[in-house]
């Protein structure tokens, strides 16, 4: 260990770390393989399959709706989170809870809720609403916690130096903001790729919509692989173009720096009409979703509150939902702490794989995840450890975004004054890295809950027979279309999600 | 950083490291309960409604004392799980909405035969012509239409009717279903490919795509489409709910042998990887039989029963009055019908 050059390159691997990072990184390749050896089933069908006008229309749709929504949503976010943490907006910690918020309201209830006011609410404008109000937020959070914790005194030297305040804002604060911001947006952009519930009432037509009508057309499966194929082509697009625009300047710092609130820009007149745009938002993306749910108990007749029933669902959804943050959280950190202080080619491959997962369709990752599971591990097949195995395969991004960023920002000189101190590698991750994470862990793994409890196509598959969650029970309640008796289940979802969602707001705070 | 967040972290790990040994508890406990030689319990792949799924598996242990666990989910989910599972398949019994999820399992050659005093029970027309499975419930296509916008002189005659020029953009289909399918492969096999070719263009052309039975028929209340192609149970089930999904419109059944009056068929059959065969065709038996048909018929699923000699509920229109046309079930979406679809851009 004599010399070394960028961030720690040439130093020895931790095996531990670098075994369970393989690990991850090949639970990630078991969809890639599903979808390939489909294809390699289809053989020269598959140019016929991918080369038709249809596919053509799905591209155009999907690739607007990721463009669009990801744009607003950063925008909406960045605008969202300036406002609250850098003006003199008034009510400051009401906007902050409710700007999280809508990440404790599943996108299909969301999109339920806004579809049953009218039959007219479909195709992409009303794709493009739901998915934006439901997903700003992912945006939101980072940025504001980016903003809140840049020492304003980089800000302050600029301007004595002659910087206006937008360029100020330009030069210092939104480069600060770029990874952030960027991770939520490759989050928001996935999401999309793999999202059903939310649009599939919608009438407007995706790759995943279409792969799920493949199956659902039995003989269809090649067809299914095929367009699940461009799909991982898409989310590789996002990958790199996301590598590519998060630049590379270092953002750690050794010593904290003061934490003090910077003098908020004074709005003037602007007040009044930023806290109606903020109301505004928060109508749509609660008032809309929770005034149906009222709705739906009122008038639906079907409506009942079978107890035993909830409880029994509540509880296993709480669980998983606890037991998948943790592993997910868990098997994330080898991962990021690979990709932040060991970059190379291998390090990045392995990271950008556990996306693939995230981006393709539930259906997809769990016909994988059952053809590879019975035939080399039966004993553990529709078992809770199976399930959560699952788990970590879809959501493993969604944690490793926060710690990622966290880790970025901690100065590795911090591990080096360990290491002098004699302390091994396994002690500087237990005692330096993971308190020095915690807080981008923590706001990892409340994701990964929040994805746990409305998910439904793996859970369905691979759980425990007779396992029910709030997700499934809704499902199986709206699509027989009695909404009385589905609202309760979306309540609870949102119940059991809104600590999560609040702790979000405290993490990004603290 | 300070003693707060390290503490916070240690309970972070104390709480994962307990979590994941309940987890692992639990798996445990799954496992175990899955199989004993002397008590066998039974594995429902259940992709029919819950509750009717359920009430069988309930009544079948109530008369037997066998017991049953059931997985629930929907057609093409459990029907291509059963495919990917292949012989290692936990499913004992595998019940379905709709016949093209049994033809699929059928295509793998997954079933069992079916017992011949089960197949006594159920007419041949809702049976697979291999004898690996039979009908269990069935539902009717019917026209939903809204009152203010169609008279009753102005509906179809015939789903033929659909693809002429004065029904464009004046109906909604759900194509990714398998019954819009069926009625497709229907057409097909009715008609010629010829003629089915071109009607599924003029269809194309015409319809208004959504997903999902309740969408149409909702889309149809609210008078954002004058009629469309659905179930007959989401309106009855919905006029059993208050209506307000369905309060403007009503049913028109199509009848004459016509494609458009058909009759699709769940089906319910056994694996042929079940450990517990005799077992697995008595739960068959059970719900193809007098008891199972009665509950069906008193449930709020408002499917029509199969069994000889059951009636189906009596709010719905009696299954022999329907005049449905006469289709091999094996044959429903086979390749062709999913190809010319994709060929179309239905699909």
């Amino acid at each position: 260990m004599t010399e070394r050059g960028v961030a720690g390159a040439g130093l020895r691997l931790p095996p531990l770390r670098a075994a369970v990072a393989l690990a991850v990184a090949g639970l990630s390749v078991i969809p890639l393989w599903y979808v390939g050896s489909g294809l390699a089933t289809a053989g020269g069908g598959f140019v016929d399959l991918v080369w038709r006008p249809r596919v053509g229309e799905l591209l155009v749709n999907t690739v607007s709706l990721v463009v669009a929504v990801t744009a607003a949503c950063l925008v909406i976010g960045v605008g969202a989170a300036w406002l609250v943490e850098r003006t003199d907006l008034p009510l400051r910690p009401l906007w902050t809870v409710l700007n999280a918020a809508p990440l404790a309201i599943p996108a299909f209830v969301n999109s339920f809720g806004w579809s049953s006011l009218s039959p007219r609410f479909a195709g992409f404008g009303a794709a493009f609403l739901v998915t934006t109000l439901s997903y700003y937020p992912l945006v939101y959070l980072p940025a504001a916690a980016a903003l809140r914790d840049t020492d304003p005194a980089f800000d302050e030297a600029a301007r004595s130096l002659g910087c206006g305040p937008w360029r100020a804002f330009a030069r210092i604060t939104l480069p600060r903001l770029r990874p952030a911001a960027l991770g939520g947006g490759l989050l928001v952009g996935l999401h999309l790729l793999a999202e059903f519930g939310a649009i599939q009432s919608l009438r407007f037509d995706t790759f995943t919509t279409a792969i799920y009508d493949q199956y659902q057309a039995y003989f269809g499966g090649t067809g299914a692989t095929a367009l699940a194929s461009v799909l991982v082509l898409l989310c590789l697009v996002l990958l790199v173009a996301e590598l590519r625009l998060a630049g590379r300047a270092r953002l750690a710092r050794v010593g904290s720096g003061s934490r003090r609130r910077p003098v908020p820009h004074r709005l003037g007149r602007g007040r009044l009409l930023a806290a109606a745009a903020l109301l505004l938002l928060a109508v749509a993306a609660l008032g809309v979703p929770l005034g149906r749910i009222g709705y739906w108990l009122v008038v639906s007749t079907s409506t009942a509150f079978p107890a035993a029933e909830l409880a029994r669902a509540t509880a296993s959804t709480v669980v998983l939902g606890l037991v998948g943050a943790a592993a997910t959280t868990a098997a994330a950190l080898p991962v990021a702490w690979l990709v932040v202080r060991r970059p190379g080619w291998a390090s990045r491959l392995v990271e950008r794989g556990t996306y693939i997962g995230h981006a393709l369709p539930g259906i997809v990752v769990a016909l994988a995840l059952i053809t590879v599971g019975i035939r080399y591990v039966p004993a553990l097949y529709q078992s809770t450890t199976m399930l959560v195995v699952a788990y970590v395969t879809l959501f493993l991004p969604l944690a490793l975004v926060g710690l990622r960023s966290a880790l970025a920002q901690s100065p590795p000189e911090l591990d080096e004054v360990g290491r002098t101190l004699g302390v091994g590698p396994g002690g500087i991750l237990l005692r330096v890295t993971v308190p020095l994470v915690a807080r981008g862990a923590g706001a990892g793994a409340a994701l990964v809950f929040l994805a746990v409890v409305t998910e439904l196509t793996s859970t369905l598959l691979l759980a425990p027979t007779g396992t029910r969650t709030l997700a499934t029970q809704f499902w199986s309640e709206s699509t027989a279309i009695h909404y009385g008796a589905a609202a309760p289940y979306a309540l609870l979802m949102i119940l059991v999600s809104a600590p999560m969602a609040y702790l979000l707001t405290r993490e990004a705070r603290a | 950083m300070t003693k707060g967040s390290i503490s916070a972290v240690r309970r972070l790990l104390a709480v994962t490291v307990a979590f994941t040994a309940a987890a692992a508890l639990a798996a445990c406990g799954s496992d175990a309960s899955s199989d004993s030689a002397g008590d066998p319990t039974l594995v429902l792949y259940n992709a029919q409604h819950e509750e009717v799924g359920q009430a069988w598996a309930d009544g079948f242990t109530a008369t037997t004392g066998i017991k049953v666990e059931v997985r629930n989910g929907s057609d093409f989910e459990l029907a291509n799980q059963i495919v990917a599972e292949g012989a290692a398949s936990p499913a004992d019994v595998f019940i379905t909405e709709n016949s093209p999820a049994m033809s699929l399992v059928s295509s793998k050659d997954l079933f069992s035969p079916v017992d011949a005093a089960t197949k006594g029970q159920v007419p041949a027309q809702y049976a697979s012509s291999k004898g690996d499975w039979v009908g269990v419930a069935a539902r009717a296509t019917v026209f939903v239409y809204n009152t203010d916008q169609v008279t009753e002189a102005q509906l179809p005659t015939s789903i033929l009717d659909l693809a002429k020029p004065e029904w464009k953009g004046r109906f909604g289909i759900s194509p990714s279903g398998a019954d819009f399918q069926a009625i497709v492969s229907a057409v097909y096999a009715l008609k010629g490919d010829a003629e089915g070719a071109a009607w599924l263009q003029g269809v194309k052309d015409n319809a208004k795509i959504y997903r999902g039975n309740s969408t149409i028929m909702k889309a149809a209340n609210s008078g954002e489409v004058p009629g469309g192609v659905i179930y007959h149970y989401y309106w009855y089930g919905d006029q059993a709910d208050g209506g307000a999904n369905s309060a403007k419109t009503k049913l028109a059944f199509l009848g004459n042998q016509d494609p458009g009056a058909f009759v699709s068929v769940s089906g319910g059959g056994v694996l042929k990887s079940s450990r517990h065969q005799a077992e697995a065709q008595q739960l068959l038996a059970y719900m193809t039989g007098a008891e199972g048909q009665k509950m069906l018929a008193d449930s709020k699923a408002l499917e029509y029963t199969v069994g000889n000699g059951v009636a189906a509920n009596p709010a719905l229109k009696p299954l022999a009055e329907l005049g449905a046309p006469t289709v091999d079930l094996n044959t429903l979406n086979g390749p062709k019908i999913v190809e010319e679809m994709q060929r179309v851009g239905l699909l």
